[in-house]
């Protein structure tokens, strides 16, 4: 035997209440850092987007959309490559309207190039005939781009809806009302973490023609650059070109752009903060109330020990190792498990941010605040342990 | 397990008083009691109940101090330890055996006996081999791995035996180690003090309230009210 054996054996000797205190530590330690979880979804869907592209919106919000006049004009500034646009569509699914994805009209001759390195199409119907794609779009693309009602989804919105490729199906519009008719023409898989796989593109044309009556709205302008380094300067030129117009634009990089987007969340990471540290506060009074009841159970044991010749500190640290195991157990398998269910249901906000994931540094945090609830909830048993005057400890018994 | 060291004053108790206060009362329990205990002695305390035979045996033991007077133990004046310092001379040089034995009911007979072994420095293959040897010397070589609520009281008074002389103090404080057993029991715990008393030279200070346990010793003191007679 030795000193932790000891305290092993005195967590085993209540197995019901160390099972249940370590379980209501492994539940809390589970939320706190599903919470954080959030915090660095959130954290990470504003790292979405690249440096070097720019988003160009309305000046005045992101509701209000820019005329489709100024493509030509942006296309034309001195270190722009590319320009792309796309309008948000905001379609239900009729069966569910819960059941919320991510669709955007896109001008695709020009999305599919600047978006070549996030993306890959996996899946494509075949072209009836031989039609060549635009410059930059994959040639598997060639059925999509000839079919004004196609559309390409991801990989995984595809697998959550039940899709087939090649399948048709109907949205109803809430922007733009009526029934959308859809035909699944292409499947993409995103090729980095931050471009999510449940999102559909669809032909601009579509939206501008059905939706629009032609007059050809854009909700976002991309544009890219030939030289990133340059990103501030262009930008601040784009918006000086439009600054006295009816729609002025803010230009910003893609990054800046959905961090803003993200901001709309407005203070939910504080709430978030202020329930994880509830849940934390929750758990130390259930993890000192074991430790106090555990104690005055064994005031006599502490008593003899201490008669054997275990002076003050040694009871002192045997309560707080046991206050510790409890809480750090509890602890690492409720942080590792939040990491490990919350990363594997692929949960995404309907694409609206990337893949839920709880990263190592949140789980970290995790078993510190374990173990610092541990620390602070074995603190008081183990003082008024070390502090037991032998006598009155051993009257107890007898 | 060594010869205590016959031929020299084990206990020297000086003087001693011990008042309890209760709310504003003070409740003197020794009065200015003086005792000494050779080494190698074997000791009966008698007396009523609340005459202070406990408390004396506590002083001795240094788990509790006295409001004044002098305690000097195997040459250690245990007034002037205090904290770490006298655990670690408790844990050295007292054996306590206990009326209703106090084993930790979670820890097998032979973790019981290993525990105030955990305080001094040694290897677990080492402090198994001497929890073994003192359970084999209290006749329980076989009940090793036998949880409390598995063995009699008697067995169980022979484990706190074990367990006060595993680490070979040279002074055993017993307090009424008979109390709680049968005739028969509380005959082989007698015979088991004798033994360690005459074999191994421990100095053994039992307090009792049976006047046939207190004939073993070879002196008997009375206290009452504090006040110590032969």
């Amino acid at each position: 035997m030795n000193f932790l054996k000891l305290v092993l054996v005195n967590l085993a000797r209540n197995k019901r209440r160390t099972l249940l205190t370590t379980l209501s530590v492994m539940v809390a330690l589970f939320l706190f850092c599903a919470l954080g979880g959030v915090l660095d979804t959130l954290a990470e869907s504003i790292r979405f987007g690249s440096e070097t592209r720019l988003v160009s919106r309305n000046a005045i919000s992101l509701i209000f959309p820019l005329p489709l006049a100024y493509r030509e004009r942006i296309a034309a500034v001195p270190g722009v490559t590319g320009v792309s646009i796309q309008n948000w569509f905001g379609g239900q699914d009729p069966k569910d309207p819960h059941n919320f994805f991510g669709q955007f009209g896109v001008d695709a001759a020009t999305f599919f190039p600047i978006y070549r390195n996030d993306m890959d199409i996996v899946a494509a119907s075949p072209p009836q005939a031989r039609v060549t794609t635009p410059p930059g779009v994959d040639q598997r693309l060639a059925t999509f781009m000839a079919e004004r009602t196609a559309c390409v989804v991801g990989e995984k919105l595809l697998r959550r809806m039940g899709w087939k490729l090649g399948q048709s199906f109907t949205l109803a519009g809430t922007i733009y009302p009526g029934d959308w008719p859809f035909t699944i023409r292409a499947v993409y898989r995103s090729k980095i973490r931050s471009f999510n796989d449940e999102t559909m593109f669809f032909h601009w044309d579509y939206l501008s023609e059905k939706g629009m009556g032609g007059r050809g709205f854009v909700g976002i302008y991309v544009l890219k650059l030939a030289d990133p380094t340059h990103a501030a300067q262009i930008a601040k030129r784009v918006d000086a070109m439009f600054e006295n117009s009816s729609a002025a634009t803010r230009t910003e990089s893609e990054r800046a752009f959905q961090a803003g987007f993200v901001s709309m969340y407005g203070n939910l990471p504080f709430v978030i903060r202020v329930i994880g540290l509830a849940v934390a506060f929750a758990i130390l009074l259930v993890a000192a109330n074991t430790m106090v009841m555990a104690i005055r159970e064994r005031t006599n044991e502490y008593g003899v020990m201490k008669t054997l010749g275990f002076d003050d500190g040694a009871v002192f640290r045997m309560v707080l190792l046991e206050a510790a195991i409890i809480t750090l157990l509890g602890g690492a398998v409720g942080a590792i498990g939040a990491k490990l269910a919350i990363e594997k249901s692929g949960f995404n906000a309907g694409g609206i941010l990337p893949p839920m994931s709880v990263h190592w540094s949140t789980v970290g945090v995790g078993v510190g605040v374990a173990l610092l609830v541990g620390a602070v909830s074995g603190l008081i048993p183990a003082w008024q342990a070390s502090r037991l005057r032998i006598v009155d400890a051993l009257r107890r018994v007898n | 397990m060594t010869n205590g060291g016959f031929g020299m004053a084990s206990i020297q108790v000086g003087n001693v008083r011990k008042v309890y206060r209760r709310d504003t009362q003070e409740v003197p329990v020794l009065d200015g009691l003086s005792l000494e205990v050779t080494a190698g002695d074997f000791v009966a305390l008698m007396g009523p109940s609340g005459s202070g035979k406990t408390t004396l045996l506590n002083l001795i033991g240094g788990i509790d101090s006295p409001s004044s007077g002098d305690i000097v133990v195997s040459s250690t004046n245990i007034g002037q330890l205090r904290g770490p310092a006298l655990a670690r001379w408790r844990s050295r040089n007292i054996g306590f055996i206990f009326q209703l034995y106090n084993l930790i009911p979670v820890l097998t007979a032979l973790q019981n006996v290993e525990l105030p072994l955990l305080l001094l420095k040694m290897s677990g293959k080492e402090r198994r081999r001497r929890a073994e040897t003192a359970l084999a010397l209290v006749g329980l070589g076989d009940r090793l791995h036998h949880f409390p609520r598995q063995l009699s009281g008697g067995q169980e008074q022979r484990v706190a035996i074990a367990r006060a002389v595993v680490s070979d103090p040279a002074v055993l404080l017993a307090d009424e180690p008979t109390g709680d057993l049968d005739r028969k029991s509380g005959e082989e715990i007698l015979n088991l003090l004798e033994r360690l008393n005459r074999e191994f030279g421990k100095t053994i200070v039992m307090v009792t309230h049976d006047p046939h346990a207190a004939e073993r010793a070879h002196r008997q003191y009375h206290l009452d009210k504090g006040v110590l007679s032969n």
